[in-house]
């Protein structure tokens, strides 16, 4: 069975898999939390402003981006951003956008939507005192917010996003669907070129899954660690 | 200085507040008692608009509270409050409790801030605390520092809601202290209690409330020696008796 | 905008010169509602065993359920499909790695097999904690009664548990849905991959596009209608604040 098992090929493939494929995967996953979490964070805000006008919109896009599969979000964007991008600078054509802007733009945005709902869960446990205690000293909503509300709810929330982060990590993966050169992509040009499927899919999962555990283990330490401060 | 006129409130179609009129003059301590769900929480909240009123009017030193137009976060930083679960800022230490208000909200410089914050920390005796973080503080001294940052905004007006129902008996009496010595300094105040010792002690009037009413309002030798109505005396004769 | 709109699109023949692209996505959507209910049902049953097992005081049944929910949550779904698809007839016994490899709808069966493998490690979890957060008298009390652990489970804990978990049960349901869209890449011609062959054969990208998110919406709201309903019919009076029998 794996008698013909070549771990050559691995080790001749790491520079590619890891310099090209995995840098683009961390790249990917840290930009896009990032910027996942400060648009959540927004959309958030917007749907517990009370006003029907930030409530609406920001609830319509959440439930949409959560209502459809990743897959096809992939594929809209891969095929809308260069059209937008054409309308938003003036150009007589769908202007060229590079892979990495277009998945880290899909990436961004849909992720933006979960993390909304990790932060709106985390605005609303922060007790209704101490809103009122800050405005009682005459806060204002942006200062409430800044000063109060959001570093308390970061606070609590750091287990939570961290473990977003990690399947965000795992879903980078599917920009596979778009021909993207990513850790699974440079494992499958490799598997495909040398005809070694086994071992590089195998080494894949491998590699994913050794990362994924070493994460979430530390973030389970994490939420010890806080849970004894408390 | 505080003057309510015909206020009431609903929540939904729950009525919980019933024409209720009262006033509390420059340098006076007002007591506000009754049973729970009195309404008495919800009145004070209303004072300083952390609560909207529907009916009546609410003027705190000529400035109205209920008036759309007002500009409620300048109004408020002249009203200090004091809430029942203390309400410090978890996850600032007690120095930038005191000074967070003071520099966002009045713009004062660091070190003014830092300087009247540390002034106050002594005045209730806690000058020794100041780089600790609230989950370091008893109850009591909780309380104490939540009272310092409400006086590090040189309020007009101090609201106190319940703010000895939460602690430990033992620590009661440092915060009564507390508050007594400011109401000698000629504090204005209105203050939600069960606390009748305090009130026989520096309030000028007792307002009591049942079932968001004021149904007695009165000096408070008057109130504690012949209450005119039944539900005020029931009230007190249950709770006098401890 | 130099982007040509064709809504009419969808009733002229694709080149298949049979069926016309409307029907093309209606075959893509039962393709994945059918693929999400047969995962559902093998995440399900695997999910509850795999669950239970991690509750019971047996260490190594405990353990096995452990490994078993880190495995398969660690590894992207689209790497697993992978495994399945690829791998796995090439590492089994060479007459039974044939036999997979001709098999007709072999994208299906895999695609169902990978996402119901993926999904019971998801719904493992939910049962876990379900049980975890009843109180732990309820076992007791069923063993103090004369019940074996076995009959504790099916009698007390169980039909308490799965009552908690419908709500995420329902995402996660949803989430097969959504997650089967990720077989298009080892050749299951679903809703996404219907559009996307659409999109390619006509060039009319949006219409496309458009007309697969409104079949996922669709079927989004009507599965939490369906699950709501069904959560008010089994709701205990009293219990979690849900269905009062009488007045507060």
């Amino acid at each position: 069975m794996f008698a013909n098992f070549d771990f050559d090929v691995i080790i001749r493939s790491l520079p590619y898999l890891f310099y090209d494929g995995m840098r683009f995967t961390i790249m990917l996953t840290a930009l896009a939390t990032a910027g996942g979490i400060v648009i959540g964070t927004l959309l958030a805000l917007m749907r517990l402003s009370g006003f029907p006008l930030l409530t609406l919109p920001a609830a319509a896009y959440v439930n949409l981006m959560r209502s459809v599969p990743f897959v096809l979000m992939i594929f809209w964007f891969y095929f809308l951003v260069p059209y937008i991008g054409q309308w938003v600078i003036g150009a007589s054509a769908p202007i060229q956008v590079g892979a990495f802007l277009s998945s880290l733009i899909t990436f961004t945005l849909f992720e933006a939507a979960y993390f909304s709902e990790i932060m709106r869960a985390g605005i609303q446990s922060i007790a209704r005192g101490q809103v009122a205690a800050a405005q009682a000293l005459g806060m204002t909503y942006w200062t409430v917010m800044g000063y109060i509300v959001l570093p308390q709810a970061f606070r609590n929330m750091v287990p939570v996003l961290l473990t977003q982060t990690i399947i965000l990590f795992q879903d980078t993966s599917l920009v596979y669907v778009i021909s993207v050169t990513d850790f699974l992509g440079a494992a499958s040009k490799v598997a495909q070129r040398d005809g070694r499927l086994v071992e590089m899919y195998l080494f894949a999962a491998v590699v994913y899954f050794l990362i994924s555990l070493c994460a979430s283990q530390a973030v389970r330490q994490l939420q010890q660690r806080i849970a004894i401060i408390r | 200085m505080i003057s309510l006129k015909e206020v009431s409130k609903w929540y939904g179609t729950m009525q919980v507040l019933n024409n209720c009129s009262t006033e509390v003059a420059r340098g006076e301590v007002l007591v506000v008692c009754g049973p729970s769900g009195s309404g008495k929480s919800t009145l004070i909240k209303c004072v300083n608009g952390l609560e909207p009123i529907q009916k009546g009017s609410i003027t705190v030193d000529g400035v109205s509270v209920d008036d759309p137009k007002t500009n409620l976060p300048k109004l408020r930083a002249r009203i200090g409050m004091v809430f029942q679960h203390f309400e410090l800022f978890p996850h600032l230490s007690v120095t930038r409790n005191l000074v967070l208000a003071q520099m966002k909200v009045l713009g004062r410089g660091k070190e003014e801030a830092m300087d009247k914050g540390l002034k106050l920390l002594d005045r209730v005796g806690l000058r020794s605390h100041a780089d600790k973080y609230p989950g370091e503080l008893s109850g009591g001294q909780q309380q104490r520092v939540a009272i310092a940052r409400a006086l590090a905004m040189d309020p007009i007006a101090m609201l106190f809601d319940e703010p000895t129902s939460a602690l430990d008996p033992e620590m009661i009496k440092e915060v009564l202290d507390v508050m007594i010595a400011l109401a000698k300094d000629g504090m204005t105040m209105m203050v939600v209690t069960h606390e009748m010792g305090f009130a026989r002690q520096v309030a000028r009037r007792v307002v009591f409330m049942d079932k968001g009413e004021i149904v007695e309002d009165a000096p408070t030798a008057d109130f504690f020696g012949k209450p005119r109505s039944e539900r005020a005396q029931q009230f007190l004769s249950k709770i006098l008796q401890h | 905008m130099s982007y040509h709109w064709n809504w009419g699109i969808f009733f002229q023949l694709s080149p298949d010169g049979v069926h016309t692209y409307l029907s093309m996505l209606l075959h893509g959507t039962v393709w994945t509602l059918v693929t999400g209910i047969c995962a559902w049902i093998i995440a399900l049953v695997l999910g509850s065993i795999i669950g239970v097992m991690r509750t019971v005081p047996n260490r190594w049944l405990a353990r096995i359920g452990q490994y078993y929910v880190e495995l398969f949550r660690n590894v992207p779904l689209l790497v697993q499909m992978f495994l399945w698809y690829f791998v796995f007839p090439e590492v089994v016994p060479e007459a039974f790695g044939d036999w997979l490899k001709q098999l007709p709808d072999a994208s299906f069966y895999t695609g169902v097999f990978a996402l119901g493998l993926y999904t019971a490690a998801r719904v493992a979890e939910q049962v876990r904690a379900a049980i975890g957060s009843l109180p732990r008298g309820q076992r007791l009390a069923g063993l103090a009664l004369g019940l074996t652990l076995p009959q504790a489970y099916a009698y007390v804990l169980l039909p308490m548990a799965f009552r908690i978990i419908l709500p995420p049960l329902t995402s996660e349901f949803l989430n097969i849905l959504k997650n089967s869209a990720v077989a298009l890449t080892i050749g299951l011609m679903e809703l996404t991959a219907s559009a996307r062959a659409m999109s390619e054969f006509s060039f009319q990208v949006f219409e496309a596009f458009t007309a697969a998110t409104i079949i996922y919406i669709i079927i989004n709201i009507i599965v939490t209608f369906a699950m709501q309903a069904l959560e008010h019919r089994v709701a205990v009076p009293g219990y979690l604040g849900r269905a009062p029998s009488t007045g507060h």
